[in-house]
């Protein structure tokens, strides 16, 4: 494994303004397995694929629950997630106690940056290594928000993640224009498929390795169970696969292996690595 | 930068034997490779305006927003690190609050500079943290007069009349030392400053760019705003029909 | 841990304390109000909802301050009004304010609603009193949320209610007499109704209540915003003065 003398902590800046411990924590998210967001003007949908470590354990939980209104699902390491998420989820009560309302999504979000931004800039703790995709419903309407271990977080109007989520963004940024007007299951037929891109060809979805959540107009934030995923596959089970997708299917940008060695600094003439921190991350 | 990779620039504690500190140095290095900044300081009042580099299609069209309010009378740009501008915002929030909370009237700007540049540099001198990844360009109109003030990494801050930060910082530094800033209003400000960014905007390396523009003065009544829709669209029509006619003039590149 | 560290109870509270306690080991906390004011009312009509108040800022028995403001504007569809402590309420005033200003700040299109505010203070005033150190002012707050009027009162113990008309202080027991009689006889008042019964309860609490004043502010809150008249002057008829006896 490669390494340099400027990336063993995160208040070392090295001599082209980057931050490299924060950059491998971005890369702790490529490393999770897939998920994708998505909205309409009506809903907004996250969606998960969950892997299984072994075939006697059950599949792993990538949704989680903040309040009525919000749910999140991760890609990453599952704890810094599960610390997070308790995090939101207190200040969510904290807000609906102190206001008797739900707590805007962009607010909770802009917070949860505040306090993940402390953790890029001290000596004493490392980045959540942790992607987070959250889906909510307030008086704007449904938000999807993504939040990055380099503590950035973008409102966005789809967004993919984690293992080869290229390929569901490629999806998702083909398809962008259809999902304002979409009704909720067709929200959901858009997400399936943009989440079954990033499957290998051999392997399907089932309604054991996705989840789903959902949160509406009128609608609290829910986890679809078995019997309701499976009613949803079902629907798009058999159309050809990257309906519409990546041309040839071969189109799949390797994102899911490890990071591109960076040249020893000021070393080699390779040209001057993109900062990945700053705000022109992916 | 012949100290480079000695082993003196590994922390913010350490001078290298030539008086520098280079983990300063690196950190104007990442504001240095963000979208840029400007800020104009005209006759009745401040213009800021932004180049936000946008890397996806799938994010809102106006997220991520770089210019902040800070207090009512008082907006701040930025360039660099976008997260730690956040956190340097929430800081400069609390210092006008904590303002208002003991004085009773708001910050002057002077003082809010003068805060926020001391937290920078506090950054600056322990090797447990690590000096702020952005520059801050701070906006206000008090008592009839525009003030600006931009920090940099290493804490050290200046009143200007014009200033630019990041990529293009030079560039654009050029096109501001070519107006009459103290005889322009913010109105005609607005439309330099758009035409300042579509200028410096380098659509080789970043395609996708949105400009953010807020103006604080004389019209909004000491109010930092977002510069209406209306006001916006004609000063990026106005910046875009510029860029044609500077192309067909010479065909030459910057 | 040490249970006093645990339920945050300051350091010097009294009660509970080992039995070293010594008769110095406690804390005064503030037992009466200094400046005060005194009634606020409000009542809901058709498009919005109304709130009243005096100017007159009593220092015990002598009328000292004759100009101030108990009505506040926070925001677009909120107005505050307060009885009891100026001080205290000048203090919440303050914070709700700056509450106000934060929320400008992030410009993210959301603005406190009323129900909320009510919500907080709520909270705030319960916390005080448990912490044995009230603030000594009962709180109005009133105004749109979702195109409907929000009336609602907090007390200076966190007792907090809803209601279609509201009075704090004596205008409690003099004031809402009339501003239920009014409601029973229509139950959806037009503005000019609403004024009319706010008017004529600001006349009998004048006339009653020795710290009550003539000059007054009257609030409007509608769809359409906020809207405050200030150093109104109410007309009154002392005629009947000579007739009274019994009380001087």
């Amino acid at each position: 494994m490669f390494r340099n003398q400027y990336d063993s902590d995160v208040t070392v800046w090295s001599p082209q303004g980057r931050l490299h411990q924060v950059e491998y924590a971005m890369e702790a998210v490529k490393l999770g397995s897939a998920t994708v967001a998505l909205k309409s003007k009506t809903h907004a949908l996250i969606l998960a694929l969950k892997r299984a470590t072994s075939e006697l354990s059950a599949h792993q939980k990538k949704m989680i629950l903040i309040d009525t209104h919000l749910g999140v699902t991760i890609s990453g390491l599952t704890a810094d997630a599960r610390v997070l998420s308790r995090w939101m989820r207190s200040e969510c009560l904290n807000h609906k106690y102190a206001y008797n309302d739900c707590m805007p999504v962009s607010r909770l979000i802009s917070m949860l940056g505040n306090k993940m931004q402390l953790c890029t800039q001290r000596y004493n703790r490392r980045p959540y290594g942790v992607g987070l995709l959250i889906a909510g419903y307030d008086d704007q309407g449904p938000h999807i928000f993504q939040t990055c271990p380099s503590a950035n977080y973008h409102d966005c109007r789809a967004m993919a993640v984690g293992a080869r989520s290229q390929s569901a963004r490629t999806y998702l940024e083909r398809h962008l224009d259809e999902f304002a007007d979409c009704s909720a299951e067709q929200l959901l037929k858009h997400g399936l498929r943009a989440l079954r891109d990033t499957l290998p060809n051999e392997l399907e979805l089932n309604t054991k390795n996705v989840a789903i959540g959902l949160v509406g107009k009128d609608t609290h934030f829910r986890v679809f169970d078995e019997v309701e995923t499976g009613l949803y596959l079902a629907m798009i089970e058999g159309e050809e696969r990257r309906g519409g997708g990546a041309p040839g299917g071969g189109a799949v940008e390797q994102d899911d292996g490890p990071p591109p060695a960076p040249g020893p600094d000021g070393g080699d003439d390779r040209p001057d690595p993109q900062v990945v921190v700053a705000m022109e991350t992916e | 930068m012949s100290s480079i990779g000695t082993g003196y620039d590994l922390s913010a504690s350490q001078f290298s034997p030539d008086g520098r500190v280079f983990q300063v140095e690196y950190a104007q290095k990442a504001v240095e490779i963000g979208g840029t900044a400007i800020g104009l300081r005209g006759k009745d009042g401040v213009v800021l305006a932004v180049e936000k580099i946008v890397t996806s299609k799938l994010y809102e069209p106006g997220s991520g927003k770089k210019i902040f309010h800070i207090d009512e009378g008082i907006g701040m740009a930025t360039s660099g690190l976008i997260s730690d501008a956040r956190h340097l915002a929430e800081n400069a929030r609390n210092e006008a609050s904590s303002y208002r909370n003991q004085y009773g009237n708001s910050v002057p700007l002077k003082y809010l500079n003068d805060r926020v540049s001391m937290y920078m540099h506090v950054y600056t001198l322990y090797s447990a943290v690590r000096p702020f990844g952005c520059s801050i360009i701070l906006g206000s109109y008090e008592k009839g007069q525009p003030v600006m003030y931009m920090v940099d990494p290493s804490g050290i801050s200046h009143g200007y009349f014009g200033c630019a930060v990041g990529k293009a910082k030079q560039a654009a530094k050029t096109e501001i030392e070519k107006l009459k800033l103290s005889e322009l209003t913010c109105k005609e400000l607005v439309k330099e400053a758009a035409r300042i960014i579509y200028m410096v905007h380098d659509e080789l390396k970043d395609k996708n760019f949105e400009l953010e523009l807020s103006w604080v003065g004389k019209h909004t009544n000491g109010r930092h705003e977002f510069v209406p829709k209306a006001v916006l669209a004609e000063a990026e029509e106005a910046a875009k029909a510029a860029m044609e006619e500077h192309s067909d003039s010479d065909g030459e590149d910057m | 841990m040490d249970l006093k560290t645990e339920m945050k109870i300051p350091a010097d509270f009294p009660f509970g304390s080992s039995s070293t306690a010594s008769p110095s080991d406690y804390r005064q906390v503030a037992h009466t109000p200094i400046t005060t004011g005194t009634s606020v009312i409000g009542i809901k009509f058709d498009k919005g909802v109304m709130l009243a108040s005096d100017m007159l800022g009593s220092y015990g028995s002598l009328a000292k301050f004759r100009m101030i403001e108990r009505l506040v504007e926070v925001n677009k569809q909120i107005v505050i009004g307060a009885g009891g402590d100026y001080a205290d309420f000048q203090f919440l005033r303050d914070i709700i304010k700056q509450k106000v200003t934060d929320e400008t700040c992030l410009d993210d299109g959301f603005m406190l609603k009323p129900r909320s505010l009510h919500s907080w203070v709520t909270r705030f005033l319960y916390n005080r009193r448990n912490r044995f150190d009230p603030l000594w002012t009962n709180f109005v707050v009133a105004g749109m949320q979702d195109g409907e009027p929000f009336l609602g009162v907090v007390d200076k113990l966190g007792k907090a209610y809803e209601n279609e008309c509201v009075g704090t202080g004596l205008g409690n027991h003099i004031a809402i007499p009339y501003l239920r009689y009014a409601l029973d006889k229509k139950p959806n008042l037009t503005e000019q109704e609403a004024r009319e019964a706010i008017v004529k309860s600001l006349q009998s609490l004048f006339y009653r209540d020795a710290r009550a004043f003539d000059k007054y502010q009257l609030a409007t809150i509608t769809a359409d915003g906020v809207k405050i008249e200030n150093g109104l002057t109410l007309e009154t008829d002392w005629s009947m003065a000579d007739l009274s006896s019994g009380a001087d």
